[in-house]
């Protein structure tokens, strides 16, 4: 029989209706040719996390992006952003939403400061009074004031990176959808990417963002959702989805009998080498365990519980090496 | 918007350069007749002969030359680069995501195309006034007519000249500004818009076709000489202004009806 103790999940939330949610998908679905890229994809990112979205090369992630951002039409489907529809309120919604899509792209002849002016002039309602304090600003932010009068040519993929990302930050956000947003970044900008994220986190900023980083996306992420070949395999909070996947607990101790035993006792299956006890343990309270041991009298040298990595979940769920994964 | 457009598109080594092309053939085309001509055998373009009369023919002159091919290149490489430019920089996703609507970057984009069909015959004609004003004598104009007419009046139907010369370019932008739509790589569509000039004007040459002449663009592009007779005969020049206004429609329709429909991927 199995004593299931307390939970150690944190607990789900409840599907949050369509004005918590930041981005909501509903059977989108996008071919090309013969080929279903995006299919029946139900995105739910609730407003204010940090939302991590993985999945292997060529699993849909870039077209479901270019999809929320109205540059492609899905055959099938809707896409609501803050609860208004896209690309219908494409102009009211937009403005508040910050991306970097599929790596920066700029005009190489301009200064990377005349890049940010001319996309910012692009868009409705910029108020050009605030433009040059904008720019300054968002210049500020990816570190790229000194090199704000350099031509966007000139710039390393790094500094690309940077002034992609200040492109996206130009206006105040409501929601920031960035795609691979370290590629081409040294362990420092890296560093400060993250750090920028949990700065706007906490701002209440929602960030949707794409890695094949996973331990950045462990790092950062509130929810996560991995795609395969086009379908949404998992959505859910981190910690939920990481403990979805077996968690093994690990025991080193002379007195591997009695551990077997107070295993058994709890419904596990313990298996012994050495003086290695390991079971797996789905569902308890470590603490409940460890102290049950010592009760039963069972000297600890070593008690672990081994959860899986992100990247164990990852390959889990979609079955494939993590090589491939982008 | 626009003018951000502008700014963007001059700011642009390649658009300096083919006006500084453009600028330097009424220079050189002056320069020439200046100092390695000899008499005037008549067998050049029409004004050529005149210049050394009148330094302000330098303009028509410097004209009349660009026209049949330099000025349409320079325009299929703005137009055609519009839209197929931005995408293949990338900057389209940028643009669009902003955002700016569909229709009203499309517009931009033209408006602009047709801002450097102006930019270009201004440069054109001013290069050859100042060369020609600089190395010729300069006085009354005399018309295709045979009369002459007063520096002031003749300086007026040459500015006329420029405008009617930006404007039969407008529809080759209309052309290349829907080709450019259809791909995302501006080499391509520059070499579209370039290929569709000189197919038009080989139709336009072949007696073959004949039927068709009156509705290719090109076909009244000379209409502008009429301007310089003594008194203007507007019909060529009527029938110009309305083909290039009737291209415009059509393939701005088709351009904005692609555009406005495209899956963005690049």
């Amino acid at each position: 029989m199995t004593i299931v103790l307390a939970d150690a999940q944190p607990a789900r939330h409840p599907r949050p209706s369509s004005s918590d949610t930041a981005i909501r998908t509903e059977g989108l679905t996008k071919r090309f040719g013969s080929a279903t890229v995006v299919d029946d994809l139900a995105l739910s990112v609730p407003t204010g996390s940090v939302f991590g979205f993985l999945g292997p090369n060529g699993s849909g992630k870039t077209t479901t992006i270019r999809m929320l951002l109205g540059l492609l039409s899905p055959d099938d489907g809707a896409v609501h952003l803050m609860g208004a529809p896209i690309p219908g309120a494409a102009r009211q919604v937009l403005p508040s939403v910050g991306a970097l899509i599929d790596g920066p792209a700029f005009y190489p002849w301009l200064t990377g400061r005349q890049n940010l002016w001319r996309l910012d002039a692009a868009g409705p309602d910029a108020p050009r009074s605030t433009r040059s304090t904008r720019i300054e600003d968002a210049l500020a932010r990816v570190g790229l004031s000194a090199a704000s009068e350099k031509k966007f040519k000139a710039y390393s993929l790094g500094m690309r990176q940077r002034l992609g990302l200040a492109n996206a930050l130009l206006r105040p956000l409501q929601l920031l959808i960035l795609d691979e947003p370290t590629n081409g970044m040294d362990p420092q900008g890296t560093r400060e990417i993250r750090h920028l994220i949990r700065e706007l986190a906490a701002d209440g900023t929602t960030v949707f963002l794409s890695s094949h980083l996973l331990a950045e996306i462990e790092q950062v992420c509130t929810h996560v959702a991995v795609m395969s070949a086009g379908r949404l395999v998992a959505q859910d909070e981190l910690g939920a989805l990481r403990a979805k996947a077996t968690t093994i607990v690990r025991i080193d101790t002379d007195d591997t009998d009695g551990a077997v035993e107070v295993l058994r006792r709890r419904g596990l299956d313990p298996r012994v080498e050495g003086s290695q006890v390991s079971a797996t343990f789905d569902g308890g309270r470590a603490e409940d365990l460890s102290r049950a041991l010592v009760e039963h009298g069972v000297g600890l040298r070593g008690f672990a519980l081994e959860r899986p990595s992100l990247e164990d979940t990852f390959v889990a769920l979609t079955g494939e090496g993590f090589d491939v994964a982008q | 918007m626009l003018l951000n457009e502008l700014s963007t598109m001059f700011r642009r080594r390649r658009t300096q350069a083919m006006l500084a092309t453009l600028m330097a053939i009424p220079i050189v085309i002056t320069l020439v007749v200046r100092f390695a001509g000899g008499p005037d055998t008549g067998e050049g373009p029409s004004f050529l002969s005149q210049i050394t009369d009148n330094g302000v023919f330098a303009v028509l002159a410097g004209l009349t030359v660009t026209l049949p091919f330099f000025l349409p290149m320079a325009v299929a490489v703005i137009a055609g680069d519009t839209i197929a430019g931005e995408a293949s920089l990338g900057t389209l996703r940028y643009l669009l995501t902003r955002p700016t609507g569909r229709s009203r970057l499309l517009a931009t984009k033209g408006i602009a195309a047709v801002a450097f069909c102006v930019a270009a015959t201004l440069v054109v004609a001013l290069a050859g006034l100042v060369t020609g004003v600089i190395v010729f004598p300069v006085g009354r104009i005399t018309t295709l007519s045979g009369d002459t007419l007063p520096l002031a009046q003749g300086m007026a139907r040459i500015s006329l000249v420029a405008v009617l010369i930006s404007v039969s370019l407008f529809g080759l932008v209309a052309i290349g500004v829907f080709i450019s739509t259809l791909t995302d790589v501006p080499v391509g569509a520059m070499a579209g818009t370039l290929g569709v000039f000189i197919l038009v004007g080989v139709l336009d040459a072949l007696p073959q076709t004949s039927g068709i002449h009156p509705w290719l663009f090109t076909d009244h592009w000379l209409s502008y000489t009429d301007v310089m007779r003594t008194s203007i005969q507007w019909g060529g020049v009527t029938r110009n202004i309305g083909l290039q206004a009737l291209y415009v429609l059509v393939f701005g329709s088709l351009a904005w009806a692609r555009f406005t429909t495209k899956d963005v991927l690049a």
